[in-house]
């Protein structure tokens, strides 16, 4: 882990998605998988080996015609901070090749140190990590489209959302050299980000009162970053992963199902 | 030396032993990994200068800017163009995809001339000088034996230099069959003729709209321009309210406010008893009505005697409480719009119901209002001099119709491209000779399928520009292929339901990939092939040259920004906007409002198919890309089964995920069944834009073509499809 820059504040990037706006359309999908040369096969409807750094879910209340309700749920990977950077895929895994940058929050994946064990996988609560299980195959022609900023996977190697990090990288390097040290808001956003044309998706800074993402979730940094909005909620919150994907619904029932919502949990004496 | 068992054992275990217990199975495998991941096909991506540039999709009828962002001469990503007045900055799931049609597989890479039987894939490389010769010579022939009537083409838009060149060049050349691609286009455009006698698309001013009655609009699943009514929808959440009046619940109806689930094709009736309402307790637009409208009297006594709450319910489903409260709200509304045309709004529907629809705005005096329906006119920048016709050309536009439209029968519609394969097959009216078809896919757009590959196989001459390998194309004779859009200029006025007139201008973003041409061009080639009359009516060296000239001093703009807005535009508010013969808004009524009656007995077949529409189905003219499919989820195609919904309560023992066989009067196929408790009892739900069987091996043969299992349903005023559905069965597979 880096030594956090002295000159710079530490930055937590994070997103918050608010799941009224979603409409499902599965643009932030093909955003993200465009920006990022995710590969695809000739069949993908088997979710569990589909690579999708980004996947919308779609949730049901479970009630019958006409009380039944869906929502859709954009996941991207949490970029979990826990305790101090100690995410469930960082502290497993065995090469290095996943790491938490204090100077950003950003959850790291590098591709050439990953060698495919897959333990990041296993410990990911939020099945936000792939594995490629073949190597990426493009049709003829097609690899002209590939982004030089974002290297394209090989076999055997686990990949996730990055919060398009490779943006962030651009970013400070245009900023460096026009002698500055910050980033403005808009200069660096994720593709997902842009791309939704709901605008349901906000990513910044939590850490900087003055982005709309810390405005929004009004994360509580002393309590694992809970947020102080009644609206909005995070994954999975119980597990203490902190992480730093916040959701916003009005409805109820989306907000228990965010956080594994068992029916009579309270009876079965969970802890 | 004595082999025993014992040394040889000895010898066997033990050299097992060593070899496992030395580094060498390790350093195997290491090695191996190391050298197979580092296999030179993983590619690198060339770096170089970044650029961008803005054009416009036409993926779609939305018209969404965009901003391609390019590393040397490779188009790298599509992203949505900032400050574009129709989706400032976001864009959709199929935009994003775009490059992979540029570059994909699908392309047809230059002139193809078939050699094996129709649809058999056997096509022989030829140049373009060949190919428009040959056009030119077919279409000569058929000119000389005085049957240039019998040339039909089939185009996705009327609109732009494009789609106008290609009608010009009919007309003079002496065939009235220039046909649209059907959608609610077509019944918006007829409401707005009957009942405010303008001839002018339908805009809506959603962004104001602060009360959104749907009756069935998929209004975030790709109605209208999907980007537009999706940043409209995020409006509505902040201050506004959607009631979605559907049978399932869509995403639409999961994100409205309000869904009510209503009997499927019986909205018109609820339209006219939410009327009922509002005209029993006085909560129209005094104003309106009284001073702007025509035939209010007759109206309201119809509404009133045939469509009270009461009776209605009964029809509908949706309670009188209901009706009453939807009417309330609706009226009670300062900004309400009422919209209709279900999903995707591929399918025209029932006249009486956008009547019936339409007479709700009006009620609510919300014609060019602020949140209400607008007229919007092309933007008149096509000024080109009248043709002239020589007497062949004239003789063949004095013809009637191959489709009906403009006939006794159907005398305000324009374009009814449904009854196309019917005409065709049923040999009542002259036979087709020869078939164009640019910008559009009805193989497989078109509904019943069947009759389609019937029809395309008796006309003997077909010629598709399209620049992919869709099932069209498949079924051609000849394939003149287009620039893709990103490799071309071309206009895009107004998108669909967008209520001020605007231009946007599509630019090469790279050049050319293949031995492809503009379709203008070769219009403009083709013409000057002919001669006389015909080339007379195309002066311009080149379609650069004929868009620039048209354009005028709109150009400059256009290139610069991407897209021209009138600035000036204003609704006409109701004194002088109205062009019907009273010069006022006629309540119309074409006909009694009863619901069209679907195809199929209900004893032998009991449930009800209906289509569903999503955002990352794809199911008009181009079909899903790779990225587009892969988001699709595993309750809608699993493999290459598709999956259909039914409610829990009537799946009659097929459990989660079964097998089963779907038959309609018009097809059976095997689909799998996913319970969902979204859908009313007694439908079946099956998604749209699955199917295909052309394009590349990432779309090709997954699931079934919704319009092999459906046939359209004449409207009787319009004649246009307002098939919402078709009687249906399951069965054990």
């Amino acid at each position: 882990m880096k030594e956090q820059h002295k000159n710079t504040k530490a930055k937590k990037y994070g997103m918050v998605i608010d799941l009224d706006k979603c409409t499902g359309c599965g643009a932030c999908m093909a955003a993200c998988m465009a920006e990022n040369n995710v590969p695809f096969k000739k069949d993908e409807s088997n979710k569990l080996d589909s690579i999708t750094w980004m996947r919308v879910y779609s949730l049901t209340n479970g009630k019958k015609f006409p009380e039944a309700d869906i929502c859709y749920i954009p996941r991207p990977c949490m970029h979990c901070e826990a305790h101090n950077g100690h995410a469930p895929c960082v502290s497993v895994c065995p090469a290095v090749a996943t790491d938490y940058n204090h100077e950003t929050g950003i959850v790291s994946q590098i591709y050439t140190r990953c060698f495919g064990c897959r333990y990041c996988m296993a410990a990911c609560p939020y099945h936000a990590r792939y594995f490629n299980w073949w190597d990426p195959v493009w049709p003829d022609g097609m690899e002209k489209y590939l982004s030089p900023n974002v290297s394209p996977r090989m076999r055997g190697v686990v990949e996730k959302c990055s919060f398009c990090f490779h943006r962030h990288q651009l970013a400070m390097n245009k900023a460096y050299v026009e002698g500055r040290r910050e980033l403005e808001e808009d200069e660096y956003q994720t593709s997902c980000t842009q791309a939704c044309p709901a605008g349901a998706i906000v990513f910044g800074d939590l850490n900087n009162p003055g982005h709309a993402v810390n405005q929004i979730a009004k994360p509580d940094h002393k309590h694992g970053g809970r947020p102080m909005n009644p609206h909005a909620f995070r994954l999975l919150e119980r597990l203490g992963t902190n992480p730093k994907v916040y959701y916003l619904s009005s409805r109820e029932w989306v907000r228990r199902a965010g956080d594994n919502y068992i029916k009579d949990e309270g009876k079965q004496g969970n802890h | 030396m004595k082999v025993c068992r014992r040394s040889f054992l000895s010898l066997i275990i033990g050299g097992a032993a060593g070899t496992v217990l030395s580094p060498l199975p390790l350093k195997l495998m290491d090695d191996s990994s190391i050298w197979s991941q580092a296999w030179p096909w993983t590619p690198v991506p060339e770096d170089g200068e970044v650029s961008h540039v803005g054009s416009i999709c036409t993926l779609c009828p939305g018209g969404c800017g965009i901003t391609v962002r390019k590393v040397n001469d490779r188009a790298i990503k599509i992203e949505g163009m900032k400050g574009h007045p129709v989706n400032n900055g976001g864009i959709c799931v199929l935009g994003l995809s775009g490059l992979q049609l540029l570059y994909g597989p699908t392309r047809v890479k230059t002139p193809l001339k078939r050699v094996g039987a129709r649809g058999e894939g056997r096509w022989e490389k030829i140049s373009w000088d060949e190919a428009i010769a040959e056009v030119v010579k077919k279409l000569g022939e058929l000119r000389e034996k005085g049957k240039s009537h019998t040339v039909a083409c089939i185009s996705g838009t009327d609109r732009g230099t494009v789609a106008q060149l290609l009608g010009r060049f009919l007309t003079v050349y002496g065939s009235p069959n220039f046909i649209r691609i059907p959608s609610i286009q077509d019944s918006y455009e007829l409401t707005m003729h009957l009942m405010q006698g303008v001839q002018a698309s339908a805009g809506f001013d959603v962004e104001n709209a602060d009360f959104v009655l749907s009756f069935g609009s998929g209004l975030i699943e790709g109605w209208g321009s999907p980007v537009r009514m999706i940043k409209a929808n995020s409006k509505w959440k902040e201050r506004g309210k959607v009631v979605q009046i559907e049978s399932r619940l869509s995403n639409t109806a999961a994100k409205a406010d309000k869904w009510v689930p209503i009997n499927p094709g019986t909205e018109a009736a609820l339209a006219l008893a939410i009327a009922n309402v509002i005209i029993q307790k006085s909560l129209y637009n005094a104003d309106f009505v009284k001073n702007y409208s025509s035939g209010f009297e007759e109206f309201k006594q119809m509404v009133l005697n045939e469509f009270s709450p009461d009776d209605v319910s009964g029809i509908t489903g949706v309670s009188a409480s209901t009706i009453e409260s939807l009417a309330k709200g609706f009226a009670g509304s300062s900004k309400p719009l009422a919209v209709c045309g279900r999903g995707h709004g591929e399918t025209p529907g029932s006249l009486n119901e956008f009547m019936a629809v339409h007479a709700l705005n009006a009620l609510v005096g919300n014609i060019g209002k602020k949140g209400g329906v607008w007229t919007v006119p092309d933007p008149d920048y096509i000024k080109w001099p009248e043709v002239e016709m020589d007497r062949t050309a004239a003789n063949g536009m004095h013809k009637a119709r191959i489709d009906g439209a403009g006939s006794k029968r159907y005398p305000d519609t324009r374009y009814l491209l449904d009854r196309l394969p019917n005409a065709i097959n049923s040999g009542k009216e002259y036979p087709v000779e020869a078939l164009f078809v640019a910008g559009a896919n009805p193989v497989y757009t078109i509904p019943d399928s069947k009759a389609v590959k019937e029809a395309f196989n008796k006309v003997p001459f077909v010629v598709s520009f399209s620049s992919y390998m869709d099932e069209t194309a498949v079924n051609s004779d000849l394939i003149l292929p287009n620039h893709v859009f990103l490799e071309r200029y071309e206009d895009v006025p107004t998108p669909v339901g967008l209520q001020k007139p605007i231009i946007g201008l599509s630019k090469p973003v790279v050049k050319p990939q293949f031995n492809t041409k503009h379709l203008g061009d070769v219009i403009l080639l083709m013409a000057k092939s002919f001669g006389g009359q015909i080339a007379k009516a195309f002066p311009w060296d080149s379609y650069e040259v004929c868009l620039k000239e048209t354009l005028g001093n709109k150009w400059d703009k256009l290139i610069n920004d991407g897209f021209w807005a009138d600035s000036n535009f204003r609704p006409v508010v109701w004194g002088g906007a109205f062009n019907t013969p009273s010069k006022k808004f006629e309540f119309v009524n074409k006909g009694k409002a009863e619901s069209i009656k679907i195809e199929g007995d209900e004893k032998a077949y009991p449930l009800i198919l209906m289509p569903y529409d999503s955002m990352r189905l794809a199911s008009g003219f181009i079909g899903d890309p790779p990225f587009v499919i892969k988001t699709v989820e595993d309750t809608v195609l699993k493999g290459k089964e598709i999956v259909v919904e039914v409610n829990p309560r009537s799946a009659r023992g097929f459990r989660e995920g079964d097998q089963a066989i779907l038959s309609t009067p018009k097809g059976i196929v095997k689909v799998r069944v996913h319970h969902f408790n979204g859908i009313m009892p007694g439908l079946v739900a099956l998604p749209r834009g699955l199917g295909h069987t052309a394009y590349d091996e990432y779309l090709a043969d997954k699931g079934i073509n919704f319009n092999e299992l459906i046939g359209p349903v004449e409207d009787p005023v319009s004649g246009l499809n307002a098939a919402w559905g078709i009687r249906a069965k399951l069965t054990r597979a």
